[in-house]
C-alpha cells in the first residue's frame, strides 16, 4: 500500500479546519505523542502543529486568484528524513508507506527537520524529541471505528471535501482516480524526494474585465458611477 | 539556518584537532618527530582535547541527550552517524598508537597511517552532513568538504607550528600551512561567487505552480499572503534566520583577514625568531577565530528551501 492524502486546491477554502482537528487528535493522541502548546493563552502563542495552511496570491490582477495551501507530511517515497536520521527513530513503514517516528529512539538532532523541504517537522521543546504526521495511524487501522470513520482526522474535518485518503497503489482508489483525472501535482518534484500527497490545481481563474472596461470615460453609466462615488465620501 | 554556537564550535575545534593529528602522524612517519620529542606528546594532547572538546560541544544542542548512545546506529545510511562513529573509533586506536610509539615499535607506521585515514575521513563525514541536503543549496556543493579539509589542514599545522614553537623546535611546514590557507580562501572566494544570486529554487517550484503554462491551466507568479501564524513557529526559528548584507560582508571581509594576512605576517614574524612563540600562538588564535566566523556564515547564510512557503521568492 502507498497511502496519502490528495487535496483538492480548487476548493480549499483556507479555514484551518485541517489543522486544528489535527491539532485536536493529535494533542490527545498516544501514537502521535501529542502536539504540544506553548503559551497559549499568553503574548506569543506558538506550538507544534503537524498540518499549516498558508495562504497565497497567484498571478496578477485580475487574473490573481487566491490559493490556500495545507501542508504536512507527504509520506515521499524516498524520504531523505528517514535516511539522515542517525538514530534510526525515523522510518518508512513497508506496508504502507507510513513515514513515522520513536519517541523512545528520537534524541532531538533536528536533522530530520532540516532534510525535509516540506516544514512537515517540529521538534516538541517539552519532550525533546521530533514530531510529525502520522496519517492518523492511530485511527485509520482502528476496528473499533465506523468504517467511514477510519481516516485521517484533517479529512474527515474538512467542510469543503477538499481533502481525500486513500492508496495510491490501488489505481481504482478514490485518490488515484482523483489524482489521475484532475492533473495531480507532487509538490517540489525538483528536490526528487517522490512526495506520495497530490495537490489538485486550482481552475484557472474567471476573466473578470477590469473596471475600466466596464464603462467607457464619458457614458451615462461611468457618470453614474462618479456620482455615487461622490456620495459615499459625503 | 540558525547559526548554533555548539555545532559550530564542534566543526571548528574538531576540525582543527583532527588536522593537528594528521600533521603529527604524518611527521612521525616522515621520521621529523617521534615519542622521545616533548612536541610529540604535546601535540597529542593537544589534538585529542581539540577532538574531545567538539564532540562534547555536539551533543549540546542535542534535546534529547539520554539517546545519544543511538547515533552510532545508522551508519550504513546517515553521515551524522557515520561522522560519530569515526570519531568515536579514534579513540582506541589513538591510545594503541600512542603505546606503540612509546615502545618505539615499527608497528606504530600502520596505526599512524590508519589514523590519518580515519581523520581525514571524520573530517569529511562532518561535511557530508551539511553537504548531502537537498533542501539547503548553499551546503550541496563541492566547496562544502573541501573547505572543511582545507581549514581543518591549515588550523592543523598552525598548531603544529606553534607546538614545535614552545618545544623549542624547528618551525617545519610554514610554507605548506600557508598554501593550505591560501587555497581555504580561494575555494571560499568561489564559493561566495557561485551563490551571490539566489539561484536554486522558486517559490513557484515548490507549490507547483507554473509560471507561465497553456491557457486553463494555473499561472502566474505566487506571493505568500499570510503563513498562517501569528507568532514564530519550530520553522521560522530554526530557518528563518536572516543576515543584514551590510553585516555580511563585514564578517566575510574580517574572515579573510584572520584566515590569511594576519596569520602570514605574524607566522614570518615568528619564523624570523622575534618574541619566541608569541606571534605563532596569536597566529593560531587569530586563524581559529577566523575559523569560527567562516563556520558561523556557512549556516547563518545558508537558505533552507522552506523559505520558499514562508515567502521567500528563491534561494
Amino acid at each position: 500500500m502507498k497511502l496519502g492524502l490528495v487535496i483538492d486546491l480548487d476548493v480549499c477554502v483556507g479555514c484551518h479546519a485541517c489543522a486544528t482537528a489535527c491539532k485536536e487528535w493529535n494533542g490527545e493522541s498516544l501514537m502521535a505523542g501529542g502536539a504540544p502548546d506553548y503559551d497559549p493563552q499568553g503574548a506569543e502563542p506558538s506550538g507544534v502543529w503537524f498540518n499549516r495552511v498558508r495562504h497565497y496570491e497567484v498571478g496578477d490582477y485580475p487574473a490573481n486568484k487566491t490559493l490556500n495551501v495545507p501542508m504536512s507530511c507527504m509520506h515521499c517515497e524516498d524520504a531523505d528524513c528517514v535516511t539522515v536520521c542517525p538514530t534510526g527513530a525515523s522510518y518508512k513503514r513497508a506496508e504502507d508507506g507510513i513515514v513515522l517516528i520513536d519517541p523512545e529512539k528520537c534524541m532531538g538532532c533536528n536533522y530530520c527537520a532540516w532534510a525535509c523541504p516540506y516544514g512537515a517537522r517540529e521538534l516538541d521543546r517539552n519532550e525533546g524529541v521530533m514530531r510529525k504526521c502520522t496519517l492518523c495511524v492511530d485511527r485509520i487501522y482502528d476496528q473499533a471505528l465506523p468504517i467511514a470513520e477510519r481516516q485521517p482526522a484533517c479529512v474527515l474535518a474538512c467542510p469543503s471535501h477538499a481533502r481525500h485518503f486513500g492508496d495510491f497503489d490501488d489505481p481504482a482508489s478514490a485518490v488515484s482516480t482523483l489524482s489521475r483525472e484532475r492533473d495531480g501535482q507532487p509538490l517540489f518534484e525538483k528536490l526528487g524526494y517522490r512526495p506520495v500527497n497530490r495537490y489538485l490545481p486550482p481552475r484557472e481563474p474567471a476573466q473578470v474585465p477590469a473596471p475600466t472596461d466596464l464603462a467607457p470615460r464619458g457614458s451615462l453609466q461611468s457618470k453614474l458611477a462618479a456620482m455615487v462615488n461622490r456620495l459615499i465620501q459625503l | 539556518m540558525k547559526p548554533a554556537l555548539s555545532v559550530i564550535f564542534f566543526t571548528v575545534s574538531s576540525g582543527a584537532g583532527l588536522g593537528l593529528a594528521v600533521w603529527l602522524l604524518a611527521m612521525q612517519l616522515a621520521g621529523r618527530v617521534d615519542a622521545s620529542n616533548r612536541q610529540f606528546w604535546l601535540a597529542f594532547a593537544v589534538a585529542a582535547l581539540l577532538v574531545t572538546a567538539g564532540l562534547i560541544s555536539s551533543t549540546l544542542h542535542l534535546a534529547n541527550p539520554r539517546n545519544a548512545w543511538r547515533a552510532f546506529s545508522r551508519f550504513r545510511s546517515s553521515w551524522l552517524s557515520r561522522e560519530g562513529v569515526l570519531a568515536v573509533a579514534l579513540y582506541p586506536i589513538a591510545a594503541l598508537h600512542a603505546w606503540l610509539s612509546f615502545r618505539q615499535s615499527d608497528a606504530a607506521r600502520v596505526t599512524g597511517l590508519l589514523l590519518i585515514v580515519l581523520s581525514l575521513s571524520t573530517v569529511v563525514c562532518t561535511a557530508m552532513i551539511y553537504a548531502c541536503l537537498k533542501t539547503v543549496p548553499r551546503w550541496r556543493t563541492w566547496h562544502t568538504p573541501v573547505s572543511y579539509l582545507l581549514y581543518a589542514l591549515a588550523g592543523g599545522g598552525l598548531i603544529w607550528i606553534a607546538v614545535s614553537a614552545f618545544g623549542g623546535a624547528s618551525l617545519a611546514g610554514t610554507g605548506l600551512v600557508l598554501w593550505l590557507a591560501g587555497a581555504a580562501a580561494l575555494v571560499k572566494l568561489l564559493y561566495f561567487a557561485k551563490f551571490s544570486q539566489r539561484v536554486h529554487a522558486t517559490l513557484n517550484q515548490a507549490l507547483a505552480v507554473p509560471e507561465t503554462a497553456p491557457a486553463g491551466r494555473m499561472q502566474g507568479k505566487v506571493r505568500l499572503l499570510d503563513a498562517g501564524h501569528s507568532r514564530g513557529t519550530f520553522l521560522t526559528d530554526e530557518f528563518g534566520f536572516v543576515l543584514a548584507r551590510s553585516r555580511a560582508r563585514t564578517l566575510r571581509l574580517a574572515m579573510f583577514v584572520l584566515t590569511l594576512p594576519v596569520p602570514l605576517v605574524l607566522l614570518m614574524v615568528g619564523s624570523a625568531g622575534q618574541g619566541g612563540a608569541v606571534p605563532i600562538a596569536a597566529a593560531v588564535l587569530c586563524f581559529l577565530g577566523g575559523v569560527l566566523l567562516e563556520r558561523w556564515l556557512f549556516f547563518a547564510q545558508a537558505e533552507h528551501v522552506v523559505r520558499l512557503y514562508h515567502g521567500q521568492q528563491r534561494v
